[in-house]
C-alpha cells in the first residue's frame, strides 16, 4: 500500500461516527441449499461511505441484496435475520418493499441504463413513486440529480438522447443519477467501477466523496486503494463470514485478523 | 453548487397520505395486471381442454359399437357353394343371401331395418378365417345400422315429430323388442380400427385412412431426413461464407415459413402436371412433405452441430482425420440426437398436414387400405376433414375419434422427442 | 422393366464394385513396403468404384424417368446397366497403391453435400417458377387489374356459353380483404394480446413448476393439427358464434362467419405468439429487469415500462411472422369460414380466404386449363409473395433485436 494511500486514510479518519441508519443482525443467506451469508451483523451508518471487501464469491453482494431485499427476486433465495432501516424490520409485512427499494438506492457492478432517453431513464423513478407534482417539477429533479452525479455538463445538450449510446463511465454516473433521483436515505453500490477506465473511476470516486454529506453509502469493492480512498468503515468477508469490520484506517493500518492482514497485503483472494 | 441543490429538497416524506394513496393504487394495479396475465393463460389452457373435452365427449362412442346377435346357418346351398373350398370360391360365395334370410329370422320382420346391411362381411370373414364352418350353424353378432347405433347412444331425441326424426318409430319399436330379449350389446368397436373408408357410418374405419399416413410419412422421412441431415452439415461444417450460402440460408429460413399449402400447388404444378406422378399416391403425398419438412431439419440439425463444441472437431482433426471424416464420425454421431429430435418434431407437423395433400388429391375414397406407394390412398387428417363434411349423422363420432386417434398418434410422437432430447441432450 | 427395380439392380452393382475395388486395394496394401507407400485405405477404392458404377448409371436413369415415361424399356435397362458397368471398369483399372481414392471419394462426397442444400434453393425456384408460369396462364385470359382490383369474385366458368354467369368473375379484392379480416385482424386481436400475456405471465409471476407443466401445454396446443382447429372450428364454435350474433340482434348472422374462423385461427397461433414474446422477453437482459427493481418498481412497472419497451423489436417480429402464418393457415378456413366472396366488416357474416378459394378451385375435377384453376395458382402467388416479405421483414426485425443485446 503506498503512502499516499495510507495520508489519504488517515485524512478520512475525521468522519464522526452517527447513529446508524440501518443494522443487520445475525443476517443467513441461502441459495438453494447453499449457505452464502452465515450470521453476519453490521451497523450502517449515516454520513459513511461503509465498504465491503473481500474474495470473490465471500458473500459481499449477497450481504448488500439483503439492505433492498433484493434477494427477494432470486428464485430459491431464502434470507433470515433481522435487518432495520431507521429502527423499522425490513422484513416486516407493514414494510413496503417498493418503498423500501426507494429508500434504499442501488448501483450495479455493470451500467444498466433503461433502453431510454437519458431525460427518461432519470425520470423514472420519480415518474414510478410519483414524486413530482408537476412537469417542471420533474425536469428539477432530473437536472439536479445529474448534477449531482456530475454529468449535466456532459448531457444537458442531448437528454434526449438514448441512455445507451453514452460512454460506459457516463452511463454508471446515469444510473447513479436514476438512483438518486428519488432521494434514497442509502445508496447500495455493488463495484460500481469495476467495468470503468480509471479517468472514470476518479469520477464516480469523487462522485461518491460528494454524495457521502447525504446519503449512508455502501459500496463493495475488489479495488483495496478505492476502499481506502472513498470510506471510512470497511468489512472483510471470507466465505460467508464477516471476518472483520472497524474504520477503514485500523482495517488498513492495522488489521486484528490474520486472514484480513493476509488478504489486504495480497496473501491470497 | 451541491450544498444549495440538496438545501432545494426536502427528503421525501413517505408517510404522507398522498404517497401513501398512490403506493395503495400502485399494488392494486399490479393485482389486476398479474391477474390479468393469469386469465390469459387459463383462457389459453382452458380452450385447450375444452377442444380436447369437446372431442372425448363426441368421440369416445366411436370405439363402441352396438351390435345385434344373429343366428345362422351357412349352408352351401344359399352359398351358392359347390364343392370348392378354395380360398376364391369362398371369398365370391353368396353370403349376403344368407344374412338376408337369417337376419329376418333371428331379429324378426323389421330386423333388416335394425341390422347394418354391411353385415354380411362379418360372415365371410369367419368363413375365410375358418372354411370349416360352412355347413355349420353359429351365433354372431353384427353391427347395427348407424341411426340405430345413434339411437342406442341416446344421440338421437325423437322429439315431438317423429317423422322428422332419422329414426323411423317402427325401427325404434324393434330395437325396444330386440333390447327386451337381449339380442343387443355394446361393444368394443373393432371395425373402426380394422376397416377402411365406407359410406355407411357403421362401417367405416380408419386403417387405410392411417396406413396411407405411415405410408407417406415414410416417403417423407426417406428423402427429407438424408438430405436435411447433409445440407445442415454441409452449412455448418463446409460452406464458405458467400453470396451464394447467404442465398441458401434465406431460402430455407424463408421456406420454413412458406404456408403449406403453396407447397401442395408446388407437388400439384410439378410432381403431378409436370412429371406425370400419380395423382392420390402415397409416393407424390410424401414427396410434397418433405419438400415441407425439409427446412425444419435443415433447421434443426444445423442447431445440433452448432451445439458440438469445436474441442471434439479439433481433437479428431489433430489426429490426422480428414474434414470429412472429422464430421462424419465424430461430430454428426454427437449431434444425431439433436438432429433426431428436430425430424420428429417436423414429422408430427408433416402427419397432421391437409391442405398441401387435398392439392395433390389424397382424398381418394378407398374402401381398403392402400398396398403401395403409387395406390391411392388418402392420410388421416385429410380422412377426418372428409368425414367432418358428411352429413350422415353418424361420421360426427367417427371424425371425433379419428381426432382422438391422431392426437394420441402426434402425442406419442413428440412424447419420444421429449425423451430423447431429455436422455440424450449433453450441455458442454 | 420396373423402375424401382432397375434402380436396386444398379444400387446392388455399385455394392459389387464396392466388394471389387476393396478387396483388390486390400491386395497390394498388403503387398506394399509400408502403410505409407499406398495413399488411401482399402474402403476408399472400394467407394470409389462404387461411385464410378453408381453415378453413370443413376444420371441415365434419372434422365429416363425424366423424359420417357411410362418406365424404361428392356433397351434403356441395357443402357443403364451397361453405363454403370463401363464405369466400374475404368474405375478398377485405375487403382493402384499411389491413386488417390480419398481425394476422389471425398470431392464425390462434398458434391452430394453440396447438392442437398442447394435443393433448398431449387425448392423455392420451383414454388416461385410453378406458380408464376401458372399466374401467366391466368393473366392471358383475365387481366390483372381485374384480378387485383376487381370486386366480384364468382370463378364458376359455364360449361355451355348460353349459360348464366358463363364469363366467371376473378375480382380477388373480397378474398384479399376476407383473409386480412380474418388471419390479421380477428386473430391477431384474440393472439396477440393473450399470447403476450401468457408470455408475461409465465416468465414474471410462474412459479418454476407451474411454468415447467404450463409451457408444455402450450406447446401441445401449438401441435395440435389445423385439421382439428377446423373440425372444432365448425363444430362448436360456429353454432355458438352464430347464436350470439342472433341474440345480438344481427339476423343475417350465418352459419360459417369470419368471426368463428378468426377466434379458432386466434387461439391457434397464441403458442405461436406466446413463444416469440418469450424469447423476445428472455433475450431482454438480467440487469435491466433488476435496475427497475432496485428503483421501487413493481413488476407490473418493471414489464410494462421496462421489460416490454426493450423486448418490442422482437415482439413486433414475431407478430409479423404469426401474422403470415395465419393468413397461410387453410383447413380452418375451409372448414369454418365459407365460401362466399363478401366484402363485409360483419364478422358474423361468411367470408372467404385466398387459402380456402385455392382448396375450393383445385379439388373435385376439373380440366387443368381453365381461368378457374389458374386463378388458384395467381391466388398463391399473391399468398406466397405476402407471405415472403412479411417473414423477410419479420426475420430482419428479429435478427436486429438479437444482435442490439448480444
Ligand atoms: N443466484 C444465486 N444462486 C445460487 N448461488 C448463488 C447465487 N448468487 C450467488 N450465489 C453464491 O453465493 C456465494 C456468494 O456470492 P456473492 O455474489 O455474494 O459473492 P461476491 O462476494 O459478491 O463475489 P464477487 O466479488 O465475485 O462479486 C457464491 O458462492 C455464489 O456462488
Ligand atoms: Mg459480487
Amino acid at each position: 500500500m503506498s503512502i499516499d494511500t495510507l495520508a489519504r486514510v488517515a485524512q478520512n479518519q475525521r468522519s464522526v461516527d452517527a447513529r446508524p441508519l440501518m443494522t443487520a443482525r445475525d443476517v443467513h443467506v441461502w441459495y438453494g441449499p447453499k449457505h452464502a451469508l452465515k450470521g453476519v451483523s453490521l451497523d450502517i451508518t449515516r454520513e459513511n461511505v461503509t465498504a465491503f471487501i473481500g474474495p470473490s464469491g465471500c458473500g459481499k453482494s449477497t450481504f448488500l441484496r439483503c439492505f433492498n431485499r433484493m434477494n427477494d427476486t432470486v428464485a430459491g433465495a431464502r434470507v433470515e435475520g433481522r435487518i432495520e432501516l431507521d429502527g423499522q424490520d425490513i422484513h416486516a409485512p407493514e414494510m413496503d418493499v417498493v418503498q423500501l427499494r426507494a429508500r434504499v438506492g442501488m448501483v450495479f457492478q455493470k451500467p444498466n441504463p433503461f433502453p431510454k432517453s437519458i431525460y427518461e431513464n432519470v425520470a423514472y423513478g420519480p415518474r414510478i413513486h410519483g414524486l413530482a407534482a408537476s412537469q417542471g417539477e420533474l425536469d428539477h429533479i432530473v437536472e439536479h440529480s445529474l448534477q449531482r452525479a456530475g454529468l449535466w455538463d456532459e448531457v444537458k445538450d442531448r437528454l434526449q438522447d438514448s441512455g445507451t449510446a453514452l460512454s460506459g463511465g457516463q452511463q454508471q454516473r446515469l444510473c447513479i443519477a436514476r438512483a438518486i433521483a428519488v432521494d434514497p436515505e442509502v445508496v447500495l453500490m455493488d463495484e460500481p467501477c469495476s467495468a470503468l477506465d480509471p479517468i472514470a473511476t476518479a469520477k464516480v470516486e469523487e462522485l461518491i466523496e460528494e454524495l457521502r454529506g447525504r446519503y449512508a453509502i455502501v459500496i463493495v469493492t475488489h479495488n483495496m486503494q478505492q476502499a481506502a480512498r472513498v470510506s471510512q468503515k470497511t468489512a472483510f468477508f471470507h466465505l460467508g463470514e464477516m471476518v472483520e469490520y472497524g474504520d477503514t484506517s485500523q482495517i488498513f493500518t492495522n488489521p486484528r485478523e490474520a486472514r484480513t492482514r493476509d488478504y489486504i497485503t495480497g496473501r491470497y483472494g | 453548487m451541491t450544498a444549495v441543490a440538496a438545501a432545494s429538497r426536502q427528503p421525501t416524506d413517505w408517510g404522507h397520505p398522498r404517497l401513501a394513496q398512490r403506493l395503495r393504487r400502485r399494488h392494486r394495479s399490479e393485482r389486476l395486471f398479474r391477474a390479468i396475465g393469469l386469465s390469459a393463460l387459463v383462457v389459453a389452457v382452458g380452450f385447450l381442454a375444452l377442444l380436447l373435452g369437446t372431442m372425448l365427449k363426441d368421440g369416445v362412442s366411436g370405439f363402441v359399437q352396438t351390435q345385434a346377435r344373429i343366428d345362422t346357418t351357412l349352408d352351401p346351398a344359399t352359398l351358392e357353394l359347390s364343392a370348392d373350398r378354395s380360398p376364391e370360391a369362398l371369398a365370391s360365395a353368396n353370403y349376403l343371401a344368407v344374412y338376408l334370410r337369417d337376419v329376418r329370422e333371428s331379429l324378426g320382420q323389421d330386423g333388416v331395418r335394425i341390422a347394418s346391411i354391411n353385415g354380411w362381411t362379418e360372415l365371410r370373414r369367419r368363413v375365410l378365417e375358418d372354411p370349416g364352418l360352412v355347413g355349420q350353424r353359429l351365433t354372431l353378432w353384427v353391427p347395427v345400422r348407424s341411426e340405430v347405433d345413434q339411437y342406442a347412444k341416446g344421440r338421437i331425441d325423437v322429439g315431438a315429430d317423429p317423422t322428422l326424426a332419422p329414426i323411423r318409430p317402427e325401427q325404434v319399436r324393434a330395437y325396444a323388442r330386440l333390447e327386451a330379449e337381449g339380442r343387443i350389446r355394446k361393444a368394443f368397436n373393432r371395425t373402426f380400427l380394422s376397416a377402411a373408408d365406407s359410406t355407411s357410418p357403421e362401417s367405416a374405419g380408419i386403417r387405410g385412412a392411417f396406413v396411407g399416413s405411415l405410408l407417406t410419412i415414410l416417403v417423407t422421412l426417406a428423402l427429407a431426413f438424408p438430405v436435411g441431415v447433409l445440407a445442415a452439415i454441409y452449412l455448418e461444417e463446409f460452406a464458405p461464407k458467400n453470396r451464394w450460402t447467404d442465398l441458401i440460408e434465406v431460402s430455407i429460413n424463408n421456406l420454413a415459413a412458406v404456408p403449406s399449402i403453396i407447397f401442395g400447388l408446388l407437388g400439384l404444378a410439378v410432381f403431378l402436371n409436370t412429371m406425370g406422378l400419380p395423382r392420390s399416391a402415397p409416393l407424390v403425398g410424401g414427396m410434397t412433405l418433405a419438400l415441407m419438412t425439409l427446412p425444419v431439419i435443415v433447421i434443426a440439425a444445423r442447431a445440433a452441430i452448432k451445439a458440438v463444441p469445436p474441442s471434439i472437431r479439433e481433437a479428431a482433426l489433430g489426429i490426422g482425420a480428414s474434414r470429412l471424416q472429422t464430421v462424419f464420425q465424430h461430430v454428426a454421431p454427437l449431434a444425431l440426437p439433436g438432429i433426431l429430435t428436430g425430424t420428429i418434431i417436423g414429422v408430427a407437423r408433416a402427419l397432421g398436414e391437409t391442405a398441401p395433400l387435398l392439392m395433390v388429391g389424397m382424398r381418394a375414397f378407398i374402401v381398403d387400405a392402400p398396398r403401395g406407394f403409387t395406390d391411392p390412398a388418402t392420410v388421416l387428417p385429410v380422412q377426418i376433414f372428409l368425414w367432418s363434411d358428411d352429413v350422415n349423422r353418424g361420421f360426427v363420432e367417427k371424425t371425433s375419434a379419428a381426432i382422438l386417434v391422431l392426437l394420441a398418434f402426434l402425442l406419442a410422437i413428440n412424447a419420444v422427442a421429449v425423451y430423447l432430447r431429455n436422455r440424450y441432450e449433453r450441455k458442454w | 422393366m420396373d423402375a424401382t427395380f432397375l434402380l436396386l439392380l444398379a444400387c446392388g452393382l455399385a455394392l459389387f464394385g464396392y466388394v471389387l475395388g476393396r478387396q483388390r486395394a486390400a491386395a497390394f496394401t498388403a503387398r506394399a513396403p509400408s502403410w505409407r507407400a499406398v495413399h488411401s485405405r482399402p474402403g476408399f477404392h472400394g467407394s470409389f468404384v462404387a461411385l464410378a458404377v453408381a453415378i453413370p448409371a443413376l444420371l441415365l436413369l434419372g434422365i429416363w424417368a425424366a423424359v420417357g415415361r411410362p418406365g424404361p424399356s428392356a433397351v434403356g435397362a441395357a443402357i443403364v446397366l451397361l453405363a454403370g458397368l463401363a464405369g466400374g471398369a475404368l474405375a478398377l483399372r485405375r487403382l493402384e497403391p499411389s491413386f488417390r481414392a480419398r481425394t476422389w471419394v471425398e470431392r464425390a462426397t462434398m458434391l452430394v453435400l453440396l447438392a442437398a442444400s442447394v435443393l433448398a434453393i431449387v425448392t423455392t425456384v420451383g414454388i416461385v417458377l410453378s406458380l408464376i408460369v401458372e399466374s401467366i396462364r391466368f393473366f392471358e385470359r383475365v387481366p390483372v387489374t381485374e384480378f387485383l382490383f376487381g370486386t366480384r369474385w364468382s370463378p364458376q366458368t359455364a360449361i355451355r356459353a348460353d349459360q348464366v354467369g358463363s364469363s366467371g368473375a376473378f375480382g380477388a379484392v373480397p378474398l384479399f380483404w376476407g383473409t386480412i379480416f380474418i388471419g390479421a385482424i380477428i386473430a391477431m386481436a384474440v393472439a396477440v394480446p393473450l399470447g403476450l400475456l401468457s408470455a408475461i405471465y409465465l416468465s414474471q409471476y410462474a412459479s418454476g413448476i407451474a411454468r415447467r407443466i404450463l409451457k408444455p401445454v402450450l406447446e401441445v396446443l401449438a401441435g395440435v393439427p389445423t385439421v382439428v382447429y377446423g373440425y372444432f372450428a365448425a363444430l362448436t364454435v360456429a353454432p355458438a358464434v352464430r347464436q350470439l350474433g342472433l341474440s345480438l340482434g344481427i339476423e343475417d348472422a350465418s352459419a360459417e362467419s369470419a368471426l368463428a374462423a378468426g377466434l379458432v385461427m386466434g387461439i391457434m397461433i397464441i403458442p405461436f405468439v406466446s413463444s416469440m414474446a418469450d424469447d423476445a422477453i428472455n433475450a431482454v437482459p438480467q440487469a435491466m429487469r433488476d435496475g427497475s427493481l432496485a428503483m421501487g418498481a413493481t413488476s407490473s412497472e418493471t414489464v410494462r415500462l421496462v421489460i416490454i419497451p426493450a423486448a418490442l423489436p422482437g415482439i413486433v417480429g414475431g407478430i409479423l411472422l404469426a401474422v403470415s402464418r395465419a393468413i397461410g393457415e387453410t383447413m380452418i378456413v375451409v372448414m369454418a369460414a365459407g365460401l362466399a366472396a363478401n366484402l363485409t366488416l360483419n364478422p358474423f357474416k361468411s367470408v372467404t380466404t385466398v387459402t380456402a378459394q385455392i382448396v375450393q378451385l383445385l379439388t373435385g375435377d376439373q380440366e387443368f386449363d381453365s381461368a378457374k384453376t389458374l386463378s388458384a395458382f395467381a391466388l398463391g402467388l399473391v399468398l406466397f409473395l405476402i407471405t415472403l416479405v412479411l417473414n423477410i421483414w419479420a426475420l430482419r426485425i428479429v435478427k436486429r433485436y438479437r444482435e442490439a443485446y448480444e
